[in-house]
C-alpha cells in the first residue's frame, strides 16, 4: 500500500475517488450552468438530475457539489469572463472531496475575431490555476468543444466526471467533429473491441491490460519472453492471449501483425505501453544506453505502426494510444535518452493523427507523471518524495490511473479526441 | 465407423528444461506440468474451455500422482470438465500421449486435446525397501499396539536403507548408458563422431534461440529463461576434455558431454480437428500422418536396448509408401549421440537391413543437414516424458515455417521400445 510520510509544511494526501465497477458516475448532485453556449444539453442529457444555480441560494448555496459544470463555448468577449469568475469563485468552496470543475470552451483557433481567441484561452490559465486552488483531491480541466463535436463529447464528460479521471489534473483537451458511435453500455464500453497491450507481464501495462479487460475488451498481453511467467498469469487472469515479442525483433512487427490477423482478423485497441530507462547524464551515456532507450521506446513504435496500417490490421475506428512521459514534456536530468524518445512520441502522434482521422480512427499520447511502480519504488528516498508531491493532489497517481485515461481513449465514442497528449501526473509542476 | 479425419498440431509450449538438482529442485511434477500448461493455455486463450482431453505423463512419478494429468488439469485455467489421464511409456510418453490424442481426433472422438509429459530427476520418489514396506505393511494390519510394537522391534538397519529409483534395466541390471555403450561399441561409432554431434546440437540449439525460435514454444518458470544444458561455446575442444563416463573397456567412447544429462522440466502439445481450429481462429503448423511403436529383445534377442525406432522407422515408411529420403526433417531423440549414430548406421548397413529388418535394401543414408535442425536432447536436457512433446511441437514449427514438407520423429525409450511419427505441413 501507499506509504503514508508526513513531510512538514506539506498538505496532506487526499484519498482519491478511483472508479469501480458499478459506481454512479458522480457521488453527488452536480451544477451546470452556461453562458448560453452549445453542450449543455449534452451535459444535462448525461447527467441524471442536474442542478441550475439559483440565485437565492447564493449561486448553489451550501450544497456540496459533486462536479461544477460551466458552458463557456459561447463567449467570445473578455467581459464574458467575469460571468465564470462570478459563477465558479461562489460555489468552487462547495466542492466536496474528489470533486470536479470541468469546463468547456471553443478552440481558440477556431475563433475569427481576436477577442474571441483570447477569450477562450483565457479559460487555459483559469483552469490551470483553478486545479492547483482545487482541495480533497478535486480536479479542474478544460474541454475544448470544437463546433459540430458535441455529439462526441459524452465518453470524454463521462470520464472526467467519474473516478476514473482521478490523477488527471489540469489537462486541456480538444474534442475535435468525429463519427458518433453510440455506446449502449457505459460499463463495459470496449465490449466486443480486441486490445493489444506491450509491456504487460508488470506494471503500469499489466494494470491497463486489466482496465480493457473489466470494460469488455479481449485482450492480447505482449511482452519480453524473459517475462513469460508473469504475463502468462496476465493472459489467464484475463483470458486473453499471451504473446511473448521483444518489440525490437525485426520480425516484431510482422509477428504482432500475424498474430492479430489469424486470431482476431484485425485489431481496435493499440496499447504502445512497454518502455525502458537507462539514466545517465549526457557526458556519460554511452551509445548502447542511448540506443536501447530509443530503440524501445520509439523506433519499435513507429515500425510497428507502420505495419499495422500498411497491412490494414487497423479496424476502421481503431484506437492507438502511446505511453509517452512527463520527461518528455519537461526533461529530466539524466534522462536525454529518455526524453528524447518519449517527445519523439508525441512528434509521432501528431503526425499521425489526420491519417487516422481518415479512417475514423484515432492516435494519443498518454503522458504519466509520478506513478507509483516497481521503478519509482526503486528511487532514493528524496527524490521519490519530492516526484510525489510537486503536483496538486500531492500524492503519486496509481498504474490504474494510467489505465483509465488509456480506457478511455480506447473507446469507440472516444472519435473526438485525436493527436493529443493526455498527462496523468495531478498537475504536476513539471511538463505543465 | 466415421471416416478419418486428420489430427492439426496448433502449437506447443514448455518451460525452459532445466538440469537435475537446478532451478527446479523443489518442483514437483504437477506443478511442472501446471506452469506448461498454463503457458499453452495463454497462449492460445484456452481459459475456461472444455477441451477433448488431456493425455500426459511422467516416468518418475510418486505414488500420490496416481492421477497427475487430472490434478494439472484442474489446477490449470482449463475448464474442470476437461477430463485425462496418464501414460507412461518411458522416454516415448510424449509422443505416445500425442499419437492417443491424433488418434481419437481421428477417429471423431475428441475435437481437441492437450498431450504432453513432465518429468523430475530432482524430486524423484524415493521407496522404502521392499523388508521394509512389508513390515509396515504388516504394523498397519496389526490389531493391537504391542503387536505393533512387536513388528517393529524386528526391524534391522539394512531394512531402513530406502531404494531409490536407479536408470537400469530391472532385466539387466545395466544403466541405459552401458546398454548405449554396448551398441556403441558393436557399431564402431567414434567418439569423434559423437562430439561432432553434441557440438552440432548445441550450437543448432543456441541459434534457435537466438533468432526467437522458442519465443513462442516456451515459457520460463521459476527463473530460469533458456535451457539451461545449452553450451552456446560447445566445441570439440572442450567435449575432447571430458572422461568417459559409460563403457568398461579403454576404448570407451560415451561421455557427459555427448549423452544426455538428467533433467527437470515438462512439455505439452495443442492438437485439434481442422474445424475446431478454424473456429477458434488458431492457425494449423502440422497434421499428424502416422505412427509406429516397436519394442526389441534386448534381454535374449541379440539386439540394443535402444534400437527400437530401427525397426519402427521401416515398418511406418512401408505403410504410408515413402522412403527415408522423402523427408525435409529428422528429429532424431538424442538420448545419446551414440544411439542416434548408431541407428542411422544400422539405416545404411545392408546387412543388417536385411538380416534383422528383412529389407530387401537398405534405407540408405539421410541428409544431415536436415537432422535436428534446432538442436535436441543433447543440448535441450531430457526430462523423460517431456521430450516428445518438446519434439512435437518444434517439428511442426519448422513444417510450418518453411511452408511445405514432412518430417520424421523417432524417440528410442526405456525398455527395449521406440515410439516413431511422421508430420506433415498443414
Ligand atoms: N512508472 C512511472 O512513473 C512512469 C512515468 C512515466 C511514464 N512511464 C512509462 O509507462 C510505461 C510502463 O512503465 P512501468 O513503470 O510499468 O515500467 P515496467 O518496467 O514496470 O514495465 C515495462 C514493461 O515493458 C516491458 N518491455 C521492456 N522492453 C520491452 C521490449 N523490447 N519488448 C516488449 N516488452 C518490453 C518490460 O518487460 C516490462 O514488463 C513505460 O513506457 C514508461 O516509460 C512510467
Amino acid at each position: 500500500m501507499k506509504l503514508k510520510v508526513k513531510v512538514p509544511g506539506l498538505p496532506e494526501a487526499a484519498r482519491l475517488r478511483r472508479y469501480q465497477p458499478g459506481h454512479p458516475l458522480v457521488d453527488g448532485p452536480v451544477l451546470i450552468a452556461s453562458a448560453g453556449g452549445r453542450v449543455r444539453d449534452v451535459l444535462s442529457a448525461v447527467i441524471p438530475s442536474p442542478s441550475s444555480p439559483s440565485p437565492a441560494a447564493g449561486e448553489g448555496g451550501s450544497s456540496r457539489w459533486a462536479a461544477i459544470l460551466f458552458d463557456g463555448t459561447a463567449m467570445r468577449a473578455i467581459a464574458d469572463l467575469g460571468k465564470l469568475h462570478a459563477f465558479t469563485s461562489q460555489t468552487f468552496r462547495n466542492l466536496r472531496p474528489s470533486g470536479r470543475l470541468i469546463l468547456f470552451g471553443t478552440p481558440p483557433e477556431d475563433c475569427s475575431e481576436p477577442e474571441a481567441s483570447a477569450t477562450q484561452r483565457a479559460l487555459d490559465g483559469f483552469i490551470r490555476s483553478a486545479g492547483k486552488e482545487a482541495r480533497l483531491g478535486s480536479t479542474a480541466n478544460l474541454m475544448y468543444v470544437a463546433e459540430g463535436a458535441e455529439t462526441v463529447l459524452e465518453s470524454t464528460l463521462r470520464f472526467f466526471l467519474s473516478g476514473r479521471s482521478a490523477y488527471v489534473d489540469g489537462q486541456v483537451i480538444r474534442i475535435r467533429p468525429a463519427k458518433p458511435v453510440p455506446t449502449q453500455d457505459w460499463e463495459h464500453p470496449l465490449k466486443d473491441r480486441v486490445a493489444v497491450v506491450t509491456g504487460a507481464a508488470r506494471g503500469i501495462g499489466a494494470a491497463i491490460a486489466e482496465t480493457l479487460a473489466r470494460d469488455g475488451a479481449t485482450v492480447v498481453v505482449a511482452d519480453v519472453p524473459a517475462q513469460g511467467a508473469t504475463l502468462t498469469e496476465v493472459a489467464n487472469r484475463l483470458g486473453g492471449t499471451a504473446l511473448q515479442v521483444d518489440i525490437t525483433a525485426d520480425d516484431a512487427p510482422q509477428r504482432i501483425a500475424k498474430h492479430l490477423v489469424d486470431r482476431y482478423g484485425g485489431v481496435d485497441v493499440f496499447v504502445h505501453n512497454a518502455g525502458i530507462t537507462r539514466d545517465r547524464s549526457l557526458v556519460n551515456m554511452t551509445p548502447e544506453q542511448w540506443t536501447s532507450v530509443l530503440n524501445v521506446n520509439l523506433q519499435a513504435q513507429i515500425r510497428i505502426n507502420k505495419a499495422l496500417v500498411e497491412q490494414k490490421v487497423l479496424r476502421d475506428n481503431a484506437r492507438v494510444i502511446c505511453i509517452s512521459s512527463t520527461s518528455g514534456i519537461a526533461g529530466n536530468r539524466g534522462q536525454t535518452n529518455y526524453a528524447a524518445s518519449k517527445a519523439g512520441i508525441i512528434g509521432m502522434v501528431q503526425a499521425m493523427a489526420p491519417l487516422m482521422a481518415k479512417r475514423a480512427a484515432t492516435i494519443n499520447a498518454v503522458a504519466p507523471g509520478f506513478i507509483e511502480t516497481a521503478m519509482t519504488k526503486a528511487m532514493p528516498f528524496a527524490t521519490r518524495e519530492i516526484g510525489r508531491r510537486i503536483n496538486s493532489l500531492n500524492q503519486g497517481g496509481l498504474p490504474v490511473d494510467v489505465a483509465e485515461t488509456v480506457a478511455w481513449l480506447a473507446q469507440p465514442g472516444s472519435g473526438g479526441v485525436n493527436g493529443q497528449v493526455v498527462r496523468v501526473c495531478g498537475q504536476s509542476i513539471l511538463g505543465a | 465407423m466415421a471416416d478419418l479425419r486428420r489430427a492439426a498440431i496448433l502449437g506447443g509450449n514448455r518451460i525452459p528444461f532445466a538440469r537435475a538438482g537446478g532451478p527446479y529442485a523443489r518442483a514437483s511434477n504437477q506443478d511442472m506440468l501446471t506452469a506448461a500448461l498454463d503457458g499453452l493455455i495463454a497462449r492460445f486463450g484456452l481459459q475456461g474451455q472444455r477441451l477433448g482431453e488431456v493425455a500426459a505423463g511422467a516416468v518418475l512419478k510418486h505414488s500420490r500422482d496416481f492421477n497427475l494429468t487430472r490434478e494439472v488439469v484442474l489446477g490449470s485455467r482449463l475448464s474442470p470438465w476437461t477430463p485425462a489421464y496418464d501414460v507412461q511409456q518411458a522416454c516415448g510418453t510424449g509422443l505416445e500421449t500425442t499419437i492417443h490424442v491424433a488418434n481419437k481426433i481421428a477417429l471423431g472422438q475428441v475435437e481437441s486435446g492437450v498431450s504432453g509429459g513432465v518429468d523430475t530427476a530432482s524430486d524423484a520418489p524415493i521407496a522404502v525397501n521392499e523388508d521394509l514396506r512389508r513390515v509396515l505393511l504388516q504394523i498397519n494390519s496389526a490389531k493391537s499396539m504391542p503387536q505393533r510394537l512387536a513388528l517393529l522391534r524386528k526391524l534391522r538397519p539394512g531394512q531402513i536403507v530406502p531404494e531409490t529409483p536407479r536408470n537400469a534395466e530391472p532385466r539387466t541390471g545395466l544403466s541405459m548408458g552401458e546398454h548405449a555403450a554396448i551398441t556403441a561399441r558393436e557399431w564402431e561409432i567414434s567418439r569423434e563422431a559423437q562430439d561432432e554431434l553434441a557440438v552440432a546440437s548445441h550450437q543448432h540449439l543456441a541459434a534457435a534461440w537466438k533468432r526467437g525460435f522458442f519465443d513462442d514454444l516456451v515459457t520460463p518458470y521459476l527463473g530460469l529463461q533458456r535451457d539451461q544444458t545449452l553450451r552456446p561455446d560447445a566445441s570439440m575442444e572442450s567435449l575432447a576434455k571430458l572422461r568417459p563416463v559409460f563403457g568398461k573397456n579403454g576404448d570407451a567412447t560415451m561421455t557427459a558431454g555427448n549423452s544426455t544429462p538428467l533433467s527437470d522440466g515438462a512439455a505439452t502439445v495443442l492438437l485439434s480437428t481442422d474445424e475446431w481450429a478454424k473456429q477458434h481462429r488458431l492457425p494449423v503448423l502440422a497434421h499428424t500422418v502416422d505412427a509406429e511403436t516397436a519394442a526389441v529383445d534386448y534381454v535374449y534377442g541379440g539386439e540394443g536396448l535402444l534400437m527400437a525406432p530401427a525397426y519402427a522407422v521401416p515398418r511406418l515408411l512401408a505403410r504410408n509408401k515413402l522412403t527415408l529420403q522423402d523427408f525435409d526433417f529428422y528429429e532424431i531423440h538424442e538420448a545419446f549421440a551414440s544411439t542416434v549414430l548408431a541407428t542411422l548406421k544400422a539405416w545404411e548397413d545392408s546387412r543388417y537391413c536385411k538380416e534383422r529388418l528383412c529389407l530387401e535394401k537398405p534405407l540408405g543414408p539421410i541428409d544431415r543437414s536436415k537432422l535436428n535442425v534446432n538442436g535436441s536432447s543433447l543440448a535441450v536436457g531430457h526430462p523423460f516424458a517431456a521430450t516428445g512433446g518438446r519434439i512435437v511441437a518444434t517439428l511442426a514449427k519448422l513444417l510450418a515455417e518453411k511452408g511445405s514438407g514432412r518430417g520424421l520423429i523417432s524417440i528410442c525409450a526405456a525398455g527395449g521400445q521406440g515410439v516413431v511419427a511422421i508430420l506433415e505441413a498443414a
